[in-house]
């Protein structure tokens, strides 16, 4: 019955074209009916000869005639009747051959079900090929069969192809879910297992496709996006460009379901009419935006990811990127997107058309956003009419008090121009622009009125109802132009305008005394002769004239009402008929006769003219409802942003699972990756992000900033559950730990690489991090207490005034348990800071001392950063090892350098001998050493401080640690807000310096607070744990 | 209330008991079927079970004369029957370029393109980005020019079965799949004249016989085991200005549109970074994917590990703050008189900001009123055509010599009877500068990394007239 229902469908849709087929028995051309064979003659003596083409042993022959086969088909023509000789080559060796064969299968399976599932087994067996291509197409033909029988075979094929190792066959599985869906929506609930399944899927291939059926098979199953959410987010910028547009789509809808809104409530509704006749209503609404509303992280990740999209060649990305900032930003944000729109203008007509459309309802609700761009929407007379009006229509949805007069002298231009539909399309924006700003009124009236003299007919008559809209709203001084519209009546033959004057003049008749009755003496001669819509004025102008001067109208008046009578139009018969009940007292129409004065000659509300395309917001932008102003099929409304936000915790991701899950994702040879943490994970990214640019969104910024953020709010909920009201200073830790993390991994590689030279992603790494962490755990708990515990004492010890220091210090335990867990997505975090760091090193080129005044002060800091960084581990230091941390206390040695305490552990169990420092590169290095520590004995540890010239740079310091037997390589890179001192200043020489400094100082970096804290205290403190600034009491950060 | 709500629920479980093949036809005929009430209830329906992701579902290629000569469906077969919307608001427009690019008919969307005097009609049934839809139409038809190095209907028909090998690649159930020029060469050979005559004698094919795997890399844009025996990258900055000039010869508007072209033909998997002296003039961007935003955002360079071949690297906007130098003027007084049914025409070109350069490959269009029958010119430089049927008159002028100012000058004949035009038409003006970036942009260097090969490098720069719009 179902497959019924399906040849029913296709039969009727197809019936014009394949009127042959009918013909023909379906089972192919094996003998041909006679009537079939006379009616398509001439094109079965070719498929015949196609036939035996197909059926002969030569390769090139078969392959000609499937040639000319897909040219049949390609043409629309019916080739059905060859299915049998086609579908035998499915298993052809040659693969242009198999193609087109596929080609074939794919047209015309769906008519003869029986014959194609001869083929299916070619691809079952295709589907366990060791070639992922040939996996994959044979997955893609076998889904693109619409046989309902084979359904559960392609269920099976899927299932298995979402398991692929290759990426592309995933993708593959992704496209044929929808297909399938599309067969038998039976099917859903396995479908969406496996859709819940891809989408767990790091892969960068497969994130578009997934979404797509996603979007197709289930969209309101938005349970399954919160744990991909942020990979999704992450993912983005690697996508390929079609996958983006579905995803941001798809995210949009999902962030206003989840997330609340950074609108104040009932903003954009309000405003709107405010900024119509407001010109300062922009400034209203930054300062109403003030009012404190805390984004959720998520809702910021999706906007700072999305952002970089709007530099894609692709239009259709860019649109997405609008309209997703459109409908989710911060109204102050959406601006960003105005560059990259109007950018669009310059491609193909088709795209602009749409951009235009898109601009042109963005600008009714905010003006502010292209009105400097306004000049980018003047017309040309080679554009087509249809961006002509568009253009027109955002033009005047700019005007305002201050553009106004540059607006109209284009429309002056406009108004000549040899396009008429234009033309007239200018006046009425002129009509516009005159009622919204009342300050030119008069002047477009006065213009409107010269083009009444013009010559071409439709400009005037134009004119003529736009100055009649006009008058209405202001009637009582512009007699003058009613007299000359009326002398003007007789050269004018386009009936609406024609219509327009009469109304005008029947309406201010009184204001016209003379003319009036003179202008419907005229009417009355050529009453006859006159369009439909002239003699309803007509009647209505004789009407009003009755009423007010029926001394000198009353035979007129009744002559047009006989005329009227006997119109051929019932609509004229009607309208003269009820006026004359209206107006004529007889007895019949007594009581309505008291009331005509008022019913006709009743003050009229003004018409208001406003834009065609306001009630397209109502769509979402850049959707096809959009572009066509009404609802297409399968529209979904963008729901309401919600009034609570949904729980939050949903998107929180198990955070060990990207490391695990990236390996099998990537399909790479990189197999240690799986296996090992973050540290040579952290390398690979490194690799890739120097072989390959599509990894580039691992090293973003803005997703290290967000993993940053994840993790401390993880650490906070376990610590509160341990001491809860020391919220600030768990946020600093988490905060110190994940920047040691940093350092270390850093450290580690440098090392790495110097140790092993070629082989850098060596075990060596692994190592340690997997003794130290056994080792270690015993003493995680303790740990951070006990480095704040211990750090501020040495800090107070050499208070000096040099830049800012690093210092070393001795703890043991530095790598925990706890630190791996919750960092474990610092790969993408340290890699970023790899990315950065060239950037940075330029930008603090110039930071130097010479910049400051002699007026500065420098100030003690404020904080000193608890947290320590690995230098040696004591398995490669042969039982030394080393730990560093920043003190932040000018150094003692040199103003220009930073301070850095080392604490030195013997882990082994022999005396160590004369460590000192030995060679240091880059070779021009400078560092003061610690004198040489002549033992140390087992389990003992020391504190040594030790200064280093960073010139200003992120670069690593690099040197030897030595021993009395060992030498071992070490190196230092200190983060850029190490590298600060605070200093207090007036803000003059603050605005002073900052002027020196050029743009190329600037080093920019965003910290997530977590919603808990958020007094200014944690603020300052989360700050102060990146970087070595002072706090100044007005809240501005001097550095 | 409650009732509507009850039939709602059943109607709602019977349809999607039945509705399993093709959701819109069968919903058609429901609604046909059940009457008033369905109407209401349908588009719940197809919020539930239909939605946004359906893309493209069929192509249509259209020529001039209003013939499909190409069709090829995704999903099931959509007749032909339903480009006679499209007919209907062609006949409509009076030129190919104003037919609206999205139509509405009962049952489908119609998405076209105009590319090449040929029609790209794409046929929706859902909510879709038109845009999307747009964009694609656009990449297939470039596509097509990069394969045959046009775009035209012989063309196509005499490469019909490499047409129709791309459009399967390029989508799959209406979605796009491999759109990346440099993947599609690999799945499919671009026909060239050796090639051609080589399969002709030995059988041989397009279809690439080993099975590629570059876009199985993570590169989607490049292929692994690039080799070239010489080792060059040439960057073209190619700069248009587009403006608007008045009557009076004061520029209403102008502004610097840019694009850099790349040909880079480097073996293995180069990395380069293309560095400007002055990037600050670039105030909007947009990439080739292959480029690393992050690195742009913070250094301003552009990182990027090329595609094989000729591809964009970059467009670029000039802020619109720089003033924009316009390297030409024109002298011009077009006037139609009153009596006689005649106009005259006297236009002059001169250098006005040209760098010390020489501009070259001048040329004015004019699109005349209707009215203009026939013009009687006498060019000081170059030579014009007047094309009768479109009015349009086109002036080649060819290099322009500062010592002797071209100029164009002579009468104009109009149909008697008819009132004098109101508006003098526009002059377009097209030019060519060579080795000049208008906007002052210049690369400063090029550097590879990753590969340990002397590279050949050359940057060219042009500045041409965009949309160069004298008003008279």
């Amino acid at each position: 019955m179902s497959s019924g229902a399906l040849y029913n469908d296709q039969g009727g849709a197809e019936a014009a074209v394949e009127a042959g087929q009918e013909n023909t028995p379906t089972t192919g051309g094996t003998g041909g009916t006679g009537a079939a064979f006379r009616l398509f003659n001439t094109d079965f003596k070719k498929n015949e000869d196609l036939k035996e083409m197909l059926e002969s042993n030569k390769e090139s022959l078969k392959l000609e005639a499937m040639k000319r086969v897909v040219g049949l088909i390609a043409k629309g023509k019916n080739a059905s009747e060859l299915f049998p000789a086609v579908v035998k080559n499915v298993a052809s060796k040659n693969i242009e051959l198999k193609k087109l064969v596929y080609v074939y299968l794919v047209r015309y399976a769906e008519e003869q079900q029986d014959l194609a599932l001869l083929s299916i087994s070619t691809f079952q067996r295709a589907l366990k090929d060791p070639n992922q291509l040939i996996r994959a197409s044979a997955l893609r033909v076998l889904s693109s069969i619409r046989v309902p029988i084979i359904v559960p075979i392609m269920m099976l094929a899927i299932k298995e192809a979402a398991a692929d190792l290759s990426p592309y066959v995933r993708k593959t599985s992704a496209h044929a879910i929808q297909k399938l869906y599309s067969l038998d929506p039976d099917q859903k609930e396995q479908l969406i297992e496996v859709i819940e399944k891809l989408l767990k899927d790091k892969s960068t291939l497969v994130a578009g496709s997934v979404v797509m059926a996603f979007e197709e098979v289930c969209p309101d199953r938005i349970d399954l996006i919160h744990k991909n959410y942020r990979k999704l987010c992450n993912l983005l910028v690697d996508v390929e460009e079609w996958g983006q547009v579905v995803i941001i789509s798809m995210l949009t809808r999902y962030a206003r379901t989840q997330f609340t809104s950074p609108w104040k409530e009932g903003f954009m509704f309000d405003d709107n009419e405010k900024t119509f006749y407001d010109s300062d209503a922009e400034e209203k609404k930054d300062q109403e935006e003030t009012k404190p509303y805390t984004m959720d992280p998520d809702h910021r990740l999706l906007l700072r990811n999305t952002k970089p999209l709007l530099q894609s060649r692709n239009t259709a990305v860019v649109m997405a990127v609008a309209q997703l900032y459109w409908h989710l930003a911060p109204k102050q944000e959406v601006c960003i997107v105005t560059k990259s729109l109007v950018r669009l203008l310059r491609s193909h007509r088709e795209v602009q058309f749409i951009v235009l459309q898109n601009i042109a309802t963005m600008t009714i609700q905010r003006k502010g956003m292209f009105e400097p761009y306004m000049k980018s929407f003047y017309v040309r007379s080679t554009d087509a009419t249809h961006i002509k009006t568009l253009k027109l229509e955002i033009l005047t949805n700019l005007a305002n008090e201050a553009n106004i007069s540059t607006i109209l002298r284009e429309f002056q231009t406009y108004v000549k121009s040899q396009d008429k539909e234009f033309a007239a399309a200018t006046i009425q924006a002129i009509g516009r622009c005159a009622t919204n700003i009342s300050e030119v009124t008069d002047t477009c009236l006065n213009g409107l009125v010269l083009l009444l003299s013009n010559r071409d007919e439709t400009v005037v008559a134009e004119s003529v109802v736009v100055i009649k809209k006009l008058l209405q709203t202001q009637p009582t001084q512009h007699s003058d132009i009613i007299r000359h519209m009326a002398k003007l009546f007789d050269s004018i033959t386009v009936s609406m305008a024609r219509a327009s004057i009469l109304w005008l003049i029947g309406e201010y008749c009184e204001r016209v005394p003379k003319i009036a009755p003179d202008v419907l003496r005229k009417m009355a001669k050529s009453f006859t002769a006159e369009d439909d819509i002239v003699k309803l004025q007509t009647v209505n102008l004789a009407a009003k004239l009755y009423l007010t001067n029926s001394k000198q109208t009353k035979l007129l008046t009744q002559y047009i009402l006989n005329l009227g009578k006997y119109d051929q139009n019932y609509d004229i018969r009607d309208r003269t008929r009820f006026i004359r009940q209206l107006i004529v007292p007889s007895e019949k129409s007594g009581a309505l006769n008291k009331y005509a004065r008022r019913i006709l000659l009743a003050s009229k509300p003004a018409p208001v003219l406003e834009s065609a395309f306001k009630d397209r917001e109502r769509f979402q932008l850049g959707s096809l409802s959009h572009s066509l102003n009404s609802k297409a099929n399968g529209y979904h409304e963008l729901s309401d942003w919600p009034a609570v936000a949904p729980d939050q915790s949903v998107r929180n991701v198990d955070v060990i699972e990207p490391v695990k899950e990236r390996a099998p994702a990537l399909g790479k040879t990189r197999k240690n990756k799986s296996q090992d943490k973050f540290y040579s994970d952290e390398e690979d990214e490194n690799e890739e992000e120097e072989e390959e640019g599509s990894e580039s969104s691992e090293s973003s910024s803005s997703s290290s900033e967000e993993s940053c953020s994840e993790s401390e709010e993880e650490e906070e909920s376990e610590k509160s559950s341990g001491d809860s009201g020391k919220n600030s200073s768990s946020s600093e830790e988490s905060d110190d730990s994940e920047q040691e993390e940093k350092k270390k991994a850093k450290q580690k590689k440098s090392k790495a690489s110097a140790d092993s030279g070629s082989d850098e992603n060596g075990n060596g790494p692994v190592g340690h991090d997997s003794c130290s962490s056994a080792e270690s755990s015993s003493e995680s708990g303790s740990d951070s207490e006990d480095d704040s515990a211990d750090s501020p004492p040495p800090q107070k010890k050499n208070a000096n005034k040099s830049q800012s220091k690093v210092v070393m210090d001795n703890s043991k335990n530095q790598v925990s348990l706890l630190d791996l867990d919750d960092f474990s997505p610092v790969p993408v975090n340290t890699s970023q800071s790899s990315v950065l760091s060239p950037s940075l090193m330029s930008d603090l080129e110039g930071l130097s001392l010479s910049n400051m005044s002699p007026t500065l002060q420098v100030t003690s800091p404020t904080f000193s950063p608890v947290k320590t960084h690995e230098l040696l581990h004591h398995m490669s230091g042969k039982g030394l090892s080393a730990t560093y941390h920043f003190p932040r206390q000018p150094c003692l040695y040199q103003p220009s350098m930073v301070s850095v305490q080392l604490t030195l552990t013997n882990h082994s169990d022999q005396i160590l001998e004369e460590i000192h420092v030995g060679e240091r590169s880059p070779a021009g290095l400078s560092i003061h050493c610690f004198n040489t520590i002549e033992r140390l004995q087992p389990e003992a540890s020391v504190t040594v401080s030790m200064g280093i010239d960073f010139s200003d740079s992120t670069q690593a310091a690099n040197f030897q640690l030595c021993t009395k037997e060992d030498q071992f390589n070490v190196s230092i890179q200190p983060g850029v807000g190490e590298l600060l001192t605070p200093c207090t200043m007036t803000q003059q020489d603050f605005s002073k310096e900052q002027g020196k400094l050029m743009g190329m100082n600037e080093t920019s970096a965003t910290l997530s607070v977590s919603t808990a804290i958020s007094s200014a205290h944690a603020v300052s403190n989360q700050v102060l744990s990146v970087a070595n600034v002072g706090v100044v009491s007005s809240g501005s950060v001097s550095r | 209330m409650l009732y509507i709500k009850t039939v709602g629920a059943i109607f709602f479980r019977f349809t999607y008991g039945l509705t399993l093949y093709d959701g819109i036809y069968f919903c058609l005929r429901v609604h046909r079927s059940a009457g008033g009430s369905s109407v209401a209830l349908l588009p719940f329906w197809r919020q539930c079970w239909q939605s946004a992701a359906e893309m493209i579902h069929s192509l249509f290629l259209i020529n001039p004369t209003g013939d499909v000569f190409l069709e090829k469906h995704w999903k099931s077969v959509i007749s032909r029957s339903v480009c006679d919307y499209f007919f209907e608001a062609r006949e409509k427009a009076v030129t190919p370029e104003n037919v609206a690019p999205v139509l509405q008919t009962p049952h489908h969307y119609l998405i076209s393109i105009y590319r090449g005097k040929l029609f790209f009609l794409s046929v929706v049934q859902t909510e879709v980005s038109p845009l999307f839809v747009i964009e694609f139409l656009h990449r297939v038809a470039d596509t097509f020019q990069d394969y045959f190095g046009e775009c035209s209907e012989t063309i196509i028909n005499d490469n019909m079965v490499v047409v129709y090998e791309l459009l399967e690649e390029m989508l799959d159930n209406g979605f796009p799949l491999a759109t990346e020029s440099s993947v599609l060469k690999e799945l499919i050979k671009p026909p060239n004249i050796l090639r051609s005559v080589v399969n002709t004698l030995t059988g041989g094919s397009n279809v690439g016989s080993s099975l590629p795997t570059s876009h199985l890399s993570t590169i989607p844009w490049r292929r692994n085991g690039v080799k070239y025996t010489h080792n060059e990258a040439y960057f073209d900055v190619i700069e248009e200005i587009d403006a608007i000039v008045d009557k009076s010869g004061m520029t209403v508007f102008a502004e610097i549109q840019g694009v850099v072209e790349a040909c880079v033909r480097l073996s293995g998997m180069p990395d380069l970074t293309l560095s400007f002296v002055n990037p600050r003039l670039l105030d909007d961007v947009s990439f080739h994917p292959c480029v690393r935003f992050k690195r742009w955002e913070s250094e301003r360079v552009l990182s990027f590990i090329p595609p094989d071949g000729n591809f964009t690297l970059m467009t670029y906007h000039v802020s619109s703050q720089n003033l924009v130098s316009i390297p030409v003027y024109v002298k011009q007084n077009i006037s139609f008189f009153d009596s006689g049914s005649s106009g005259r025409m006297d236009i002059t070109v001169g250098p006005k900001q040209t760098m010390g350069k020489t501009v070259e490959g001048l040329s004015v269009t004019i699109h005349m009123p209707k009215s203009v029958l026939t013009v009687d010119l006498t060019a000081t430089q170059g030579n014009y055509t007047y094309d009768l049927t479109a009015k349009v008159l086109v002036w080649d002028i060819g290099k322009l010599n500062p010592q002797k100012l071209p100029t164009l000058q002579g009468s104009l004949s109009i149909q008697a009877g008819v009132p004098k035009p109101v508006e003098n038409p526009s002059l377009n003006i097209d030019l060519k500068i060579e080795q000049l970036a208008i906007s002052g942009i210049k690369v400063s260097r090029l550097d590879l990394f990753g590969e340990k090969y002397k590279t050949f490098k050359g940057v060219k720069y042009v500045t041409k007239a965009g949309n160069f719009q004298v008003r008279t």
